[in-house]
């Protein structure tokens, strides 16, 4: 096979280079799921505990929409179901991250031209970046099986199977987007779409049903993680749907590879326009990160139509149990229940929301070290104004996203446009102080600024798992999005908004006076 | 003549490497200067300074007679600039990105611009990604030359060119030339430089070895004489500033510092002669011997 000959030192080369992302990324995502155990026996530490938990989520439409139904009332079968879901995106995330990484960004960037001319075959990349990513995922089964054996062999060999086996279905997906798009970030927004549409189905599904059975949650990948029923009566056949899955997409990824020349793509450049209208630094900006806007945008609209969609079934099966319904009241009825779930998930689009203005405000670390932001400044533009029209976008854009997210939920849900805006716009605090961070890295230690990733990830993590986890207080108010007040449902409070605010604006204009006063990297 | 550029005592250090260490470089008004220096001798970091992307860390810069970091925008008003790596969006076509400069800098010459597109050969409507290194030179050099500045700096603009895009760039600066503008080429091409520049810089880790017009620096270099001759040469190797003699029979080879010629054709003369080559030095000598010296000095 002169196809794959070079396939080995590459794929040393990549774990090389990846010497520092794999790692962190597996163990993020082994220590999320190690940490449960202890967390659940915490928690739920009797059998009476366990089944009336299992009773919630079997009454709960929005709870298995979010996390997914459960099988059994073990502490391994609750550490499955209550990390799967997350712990199966987390794998997909960073298998995408490492193939894109290895294959289309390579192509983009013009290196691989390098590699290809030496004695390398056609499709030695690919299946080194797809090896690599084999590496990280068999590593973190490696690791979540050892550690999840204290509560049962064989449920533990399950998930830790069913965990790669996600992560290895969104590598191949992304090998085959890869060969379509020309632009890595293209690629991996696409596959971060397909994995969206993943968590949305899957939620659909087990909105729906009990046991997971719904066609939808069959269309997910996560949805087969949940039915590969980890210390649940294992299902094992479900497996060969994974490895069919995967064998599938490496199949089209690899005659696909083997069909195109190399940086070209099947989604070809046309030709522009010959005279340009643009003629600032902020409409530059504006032009390079409109599509990125616009695709957020259009995710947060769907994905808030279909939560607001599912938030009228939350109040439909408490409706019809009684005990369920004795909880509610007890909570403040069922509108407190309603609102109880509409500010969850706010709060989880605030979280989300932040990772784009993460992203957006690093474009400018990415204009500069691409040397493409130097003949930019070496023309009558001052670096604040270049760095305000980026800026505006991430913030501003971050407040389109919260407004597109609460018009979506008023379209689902149909009642409360008010509130449910509200609720919306107060995480922008949060959410800007996070970007403010990122403005600060990049102007105070551009070398530090893709460290603004790391802090919206642990932000994320607090968000998602920390009071599942019962995490201290301590650790909770890390994130700013624990001071913010619980809307719709709660009451408003002015106090940590406006701090939240003060600390954002400072810590932008912090950034702003570091960037003025440093070296360009280039 | 005013100065376009003034730069004393230049220093600037990344960590531990001392990229510039104490630089000189003057452009007078209207001039074309090459800026010269083997890889990594401080080249592109001088002319990121002139621009006000770094700041360095002692010395005086001066562009178009203020300072280019305090002033940066008010200097770049009035500069164009081609980097020696020029990177472009991938989604843009080389055409918005001209505009996009031009009108950065207050507007291109919509003549000119059309001008040098057909010049360059540049298909403007491609995309970013799609042009080789030297069209992308070319989106570059057509939004400088468009422009309307006083001063242009250019870093290694022409190592992706074709010869006749080289030749069609030399007419462009001999053009900006004559409209009084001032130029400052970076360059490794070095009968690039001898063609166009009035003056050059040499600088070597950091420093200024050399610079003045092409005359003053060939004044102290060798010329090369290789002289057939009617009878045995003698006297030859008592001469001052003779080095590297070859005798071969009548034939005599031999390098002389400039300065010193007049001598040596006196002597050699004595014999008679009956043919006689003289190579003036090249720029390429006179760089090579920078870095040897320098390579000397390493060991």
């Amino acid at each position: 096979m002169t196809s794959l000959v070079g396939t080995r030192i590459l794929l040393r080369f990549n774990l090389r280079r990846d010497r520092l992302m794999i790692p962190v990324w597996v163990a993020v995502n082994t220590l999320m799921v190690l940490s449960m155990p202890n967390t659940l026996k915490t928690l739920y530490g009797t059998p009476a505990e366990r089944a009336d938990l299992i009773h919630q989520v079997a009454t709960n439409a929005s709870f298995r929409a979010l996390i997914g139904p459960v099988f059994d009332d073990s502490v391994g079968a609750l550490t499955a179901w209550r990390v799967g879901v997350y712990a199966g995106v987390l794998a997909a995330v960073t298998s995408l991250l490492v193939v894109v990484r290895h294959t289309r960004d390579e192509e983009e960037s013009g290196r691989q031209e390098l590699i290809s001319s030496g004695a390398v075959g056609r499709r030695a990349s690919l299946t080194a970046a797809l090896l690599a990513a084999a590496v990280a995922n068999a590593v973190l089964a490696l690791l979540v099986v050892a550690g999840l054996m204290g509560q049962g062999a064989v449920g533990a060999l399950a998930f830790g199977l069913g965990l790669a086996a996600v992560g290895m279905v969104f590598a191949t997906a992304a090998a085959i987007v890869a060969q379509l798009t020309e632009s890595a970030r293209l690629a991996r927004g696409l596959t971060a779409g397909v994995l969206g549409a993943a968590f949305v189905l899957r939620a659909a599904g087990d909105s729906a049903t009990t046991d997971g059975s719904s066609v939808w949650t069959w269309l997910s990948p996560l949805g087969w993680l949940e039915n590969l029923r980890a210390y649940g009566g294992e299902r094992w056949w479900v497996l060969a749907l994974f490895a069919a899955a995967i064998a599938l997409q490496a199949a089209v990824a690899y005659g696909l590879a083997g069909r195109r020349d190399i940086g070209m793509s099947f989604l070809p450049t046309r030709p522009g326009p010959s005279v340009g209208r643009l003629g600032t630094a902020g409409a530059l900006a504006w032009r390079l990160q409109r599509g990125s806007v616009l695709g957020w945008s259009l995710a947060f609209f769907v994905v808030g139509v279909v939560y607001g969609g599912l938030t009228d079934g939350v109040a439909d099966i408490v409706g019809d149990n009684e005990s369920a319904r004795r909880i509610f009241e007890r909570m403040g009825g069922q509108s407190a229940l309603t609102n109880a779930f509409l500010a969850a998930m706010v709060g989880m689009m605030g979280l989300v929301a932040a990772l784009y203005v993460v992203g957006s405000v690093l474009r400018l670390y990415g204009e500069e070290t691409s040397g493409r932001a130097e003949p930019v400044l070496a023309n009558p533009v001052g670096r604040l104004r270049w760095a305000t029209g980026h800026l505006v976008i991430a913030f501003g854009g971050s407040v389109l996203l919260m407004l597109v997210t609460g018009l979506g939920f008023v379209v689902g849900y149909g009642k409360e446009a008010g509130p449910i805006l509200g609720a919306c716009l107060v995480q922008l605090p949060a959410v800007w102080v996070i970007g403010g961070l990122a403005v600060l890295l990049y102007g105070v230690l551009p070398r530090a600024a893709t460290a603004a990733w790391g802090v919206a990830g642990a932000v994320l993590l607090i968000g998602w798992v920390g009071p599942a986890l019962a995490a201290p207080q301590a650790v909770l108010d890390l994130s700013p999005f624990g001071h913010l007040p619980k809307l719709p449902g709660g009451g408003m409070e002015w106090g940590p908004v406006l701090v939240l605010l003060a600390l954002a604006v400072a810590l932008v204009a912090a950034g702003l006076a570091g960037l003025r006063r440093r070296d360009l990297t280039t | 003549m005013t100065k376009a550029i003034t730069v004393a005592g230049l220093h600037k250090s990344f960590g531990r490497t001392h990229a510039l260490d104490g630089l000189d470089l003057d452009v007078e008004s209207g001039e074309v200067h090459g800026f010269l220096g083997p890889n990594g001798a401080g080249k592109s970091t001088t002319i990121r300074v002139l621009l006000g992307l770094l700041r360095a860390d002692s010395g005086a810069a001066q562009v178009l007679g203020r300072d280019p970091w305090k002033d940066a925008v008010e200097v770049h008003r009035r500069i164009a600039y081609v980097p020696g790596d020029v990177t472009l969006w991938r989604n843009l076509s080389g055409g918005e990105v001209i505009d996009l400069y031009g009108r950065l800098r207050g507007g291109l010459d919509a003549a000119r611009r059309a001008d040098l597109i057909e010049r360059f050969e540049l298909d403007p409507t491609k995309k970013g990604r799609t042009y080789s290194k030297g069209n992308r030179q070319k989106v570059a050099l057509v939004a400088a030359f468009a422009s309307d500045v006083d001063l242009l700096i250019l870093d290694e603009p022409t190592s992706g060119l074709d010869p006749l895009m080289e030749e069609v760039f030399q007419r462009c600066v001999e053009e900006e030339r004559a409209r009084g503008r001032t130029i400052l080429l970076s360059s490794h091409i070095l009968s690039e430089v001898e063609e166009l520049c009035d003056r050059v810089s040499i600088i070597r880790k950091g420093h200024t070895v050399e610079s003045g017009s092409l005359a003053d620096l060939r004044h102290l270099t060798r010329t090369s004489v290789t002289a057939e001759l009617a009878g045995a040469p003698n006297g030859l190797s008592h001469l001052p500033g003779v080095h590297d003699l070859d005798v071969q029979g009548r034939r005599v080879r031999l390098q002389v510092d400039t300065d010193k010629l007049d001598a040596v054709l006196k002597q050699l003369s004595e014999s008679g002669v009956r043919s006689l080559t003289s190579t003036p030095p090249t720029l390429e000598e006179l760089f090579l011997r920078h870095y040897q010296d320098d390579e000397v000095a390493a060991r």
